[in-house]
């Protein structure tokens, strides 16, 4: 797992409800032969680009100072839909390191932190004001995400703070690998197997 | 205090408490796709790990080969790598494969229970949010992402944090018209895209006990529009009918053995939900989705929603999805021109699914203008239909009949709805772009997607009769 620490830098107000994974990444873009780290230039090309191919300029993430920004702010259930972890692998291309928003969707919080990707949970008040405070100040406005003391500094400076499962901001500031984790566990893992085909011995095929 | 039936299932799985509200749970049932089955088993044997349990998992593809008549894994070249690869790595460490062209092969959320392999009591992933669907058999089953995939291929386990418990209880019979799709579709127009997040949700009450099994298939598969992982129904004798015999099935003594244990399984009188909902089935008509979020739906004989009377917060998202639609606030969806129909998916391609669109288009046929494809959700249930001339129903009235797969539902395979047309869909996403770019998409049972490919346009299946 990639580690995840703190980030400073532009915060692109997106500000759209249930944004879902099918918007992030078209899931043809998954069959084709695309590798997982050259999905950014895929990442919302539905919003990003015309039909024609051509980047659409009302397109936030084609508007100074927002491209390339690495924290995105918006509304509720992000990243709700398909469990495509490719989704977070576009986000990743596009250069973004951190999602804002009020709630996500449950398998793609998940597949988040398997790949350095913060979701970061914050009351919608709060992000409204982040939104403004950034629109008001183009250019120079900044956000820092700061994992460790679980805590979002806005561009004018106020510390807004956030909750994180300790298992996952311990797992996430230190790059553990999960498996490696439970590979240790695998004495307590047989265990559990031998009782259960005694328990139930009609589900081991 | 009793328990939940979710609780029964979680807690008799938690190999061992790994602290601040995270489990190790054991996985009995490990089902692989070709979108992502190869390349995880891929991922795992080349960080050292072959897969744990290669006779707890079972694949076959379905996402990204095409279903054209007489297709092969080359008739969509794009999917073809996808499909080889999962042919190889299976084979190699002994992972049964339904494969294209074999009994068995069919979308992964047919085949499970189809095959006998979702149980009810046994905890089921796989790498499609879908996966809720097999909840309808009582099983704990959910969607997971690639990593995650590794992770149990490598440990047969997954790191988890218990969701809370809601209930949604249906009582009363169902109106004329009305399917399992509707019911899911009207709860999660009242309850939003988002109530099942961070929740379990068990189905309840009268009309779910008397529904099919592959009806509650349909119920638990939309699980997830709704936000929630896993969603479902307690076993009982209906869902023991349908499994017994079964290829995968326990048989004779361990057959009744099982069944003692899935008895004990259900929700106890006295356990505690976090959340509880209620429909008054006489409240729920056949319905259709007018937007670009499940959430978006009403009942056929509505207008379409206007913005301006909305509720404020959504007023951006409605005004955006009436746009992206087409659509006109204020008009009856009713005889809104549809241009495809797509009867098939995860969520409705079962058999019981083909009789009630079949029972609309019998004797008749499709509007000129539209094109209608039924796509069966399995080899068996293709053949079966094919036994009950249900192919024929649906040739004589002007629709493709074609093969097994996931197809338009989400345009993997490059089948896809063409800019700009409307499609009603018996599939469960209605997002931007999900059945091609610049598709639109409407969400309704089979029998209302044969109604529409009938009239033309969208139609109130009641009406038709």
């Amino acid at each position: 797992m990639d580690k995840f620490t703190k980030v400073t830098g532009v915060a692109t107000p997106l500000m759209r409800q249930n944004v879902d994974t099918d918007l992030i990444i078209r899931i043809e873009r998954l069959v084709d032969n695309v590798t997982r780290d050259g999905l950014g230039p895929y990442c919302f090309e539905q919003i990003r680009f015309k039909p024609d191919g051509s980047e659409d300029p009302d397109c936030i993430f084609n508007q100074e100072p927002y491209r390339g920004a690495p924290i995105i702010l918006s509304r509720e259930n992000f990243g709700c839909g398909s469990s495509r972890e490719g989704a977070v692998w576009a986000l990743k291309g596009m250069g973004i390191k951190t999602v804002i928003a009020p709630y996500f969707g449950d398998i793609f919080n998940n597949n988040c932190f398997q790949n350095g990707i913060l979701p970061v949970p914050l009351p919608i008040e709060e992000i409204e004001q982040l939104a403004d405070e950034m629109k008001a100040s183009p250019g120079n406005a900044r956000v820092t995400v700061d994992l460790e003391n679980c805590t979002v500094v806005s561009p004018t400076g106020r510390t807004i703070s956030f909750q994180i499962d300790a298992r996952r901001q311990h797992a996430m500031l230190n790059g553990l690998d999960d498996i490696a984790q439970t590979m240790s566990r695998k004495g307590e893992i047989e265990a559990w197997q031998t009782g259960d085909k005694t328990a139930r011995p009609w589900v081991w095929l | 205090m009793g328990k939940t039936l979710f609780d029964k299932i979680w807690d008799s799985h938690v190999i061992t408490d790994l602290g601040s509200g995270f489990v190790l749970l054991h996985i009995d049932r490990l089902l692989l796709h070709d979108m992502s089955g190869g390349k995880a088993l891929k991922e795992a044997i080349e960080k050292g790990y072959p897969p744990a349990q290669p006779r707890l998992t079972y694949g076959t593809p379905d996402h990204t080969m095409s279903t054209k008549p007489g297709r092969t894994e080359k008739t969509h070249p794009p999917g073809e790598p996808l499909i080889l690869s999962m042919r190889e790595t299976t084979k190699a460490y002994g992972i049964k494969l339904f494969d294209l062209g074999q009994d068995g092969q069919g979308i992964v959320h047919v085949m499970g229970p189809e095959q006998g392999l979702t149980l009810p009591g046994t905890t089921l992933v796989c790498g499609d949010s879908h996966t809720s669907t097999h909840g309808g058999m009582g099983a704990l089953a959910f969607g997971i992402g690639s990593s995650e995939l590794v992770h149990v291929i490598a440990t047969q386990t997954m790191v988890q944090r218990k969701p809370k418990r809601l209930r949604a209880s249906f009582e009363g019979a169902l109106m004329p018209g009305v399917t399992a799709k509707d019911m899911i579709l009207h709860l999660i127009g009242e309850l939003g895209t988002a109530a099942g997040t961070g929740f379990s949700v068990e189905y309840a009450g009268s009309a779910v006990r008397a529904l099919s099994v592959e009806a509650r298939l349909t119920l638990c598969n939309l699980t997830i529009e709704m936000g929630a992982r896993t969603g479902m129904v307690a076993p009982d004798d209906t869902t023991y009918e349908y499994l017994a015999g079964r290829d995968y099935a326990p048989k004779g003594a361990m057959w009744d053995r099982a069944v003692a244990h899935w008895r004990t399984l259900p929700t106890d009188p006295d356990a505690e939900f976090d959340r509880e909902h209620s429909v008054d089935m006489k409240n729920v008509a056949p319905q259709i989705t007018w937007g670009t979020s499940p959430e978006h739906v009403i009942a056929v004989d509505r207008a379409i929603p206007d913005p301006r009377t909305g509720p404020e917060e959504k007023r951006g998202a409605w005004e955006a999805a009436l746009k992206y639609q087409g659509l006109e606030p204020g008009k009856p969806i009713e005889g809104t021109k549809v241009d495809w129909v797509f009867i098939g998916s995860c969520t409705n391609s079962r058999i019981t699914d083909l009789r009630a669109a079949a029972s609309i288009v019998r004797g008749r046929h499709k509007a000129d203008h539209v094109t209608a494809w039924v796509v069966p959700g399995s080899v068996r249930i293709k053949a079966e239909a094919e036994a009950e001339g249900l192919d024929r129903v649906f040739l004589d009235a002007g629709f493709e009949w074609r093969e097994p797969g996931c197809s338009m539902c989400l345009a993997s395979n490059g089948e896809r709805v063409p800019p700009g047309m409307r499609s009603v869909s018996t599939s469960n996403r209605n997002f931007v772009g999900r059945q091609g770019p610049g598709a639109r998409t409407h969400l309704a049972s089979p029998a209302m997607a044969a109604a529409a490919a009938i009239k033309g346009a969208i139609a109130d299946v009641r009406k038709i009769g």
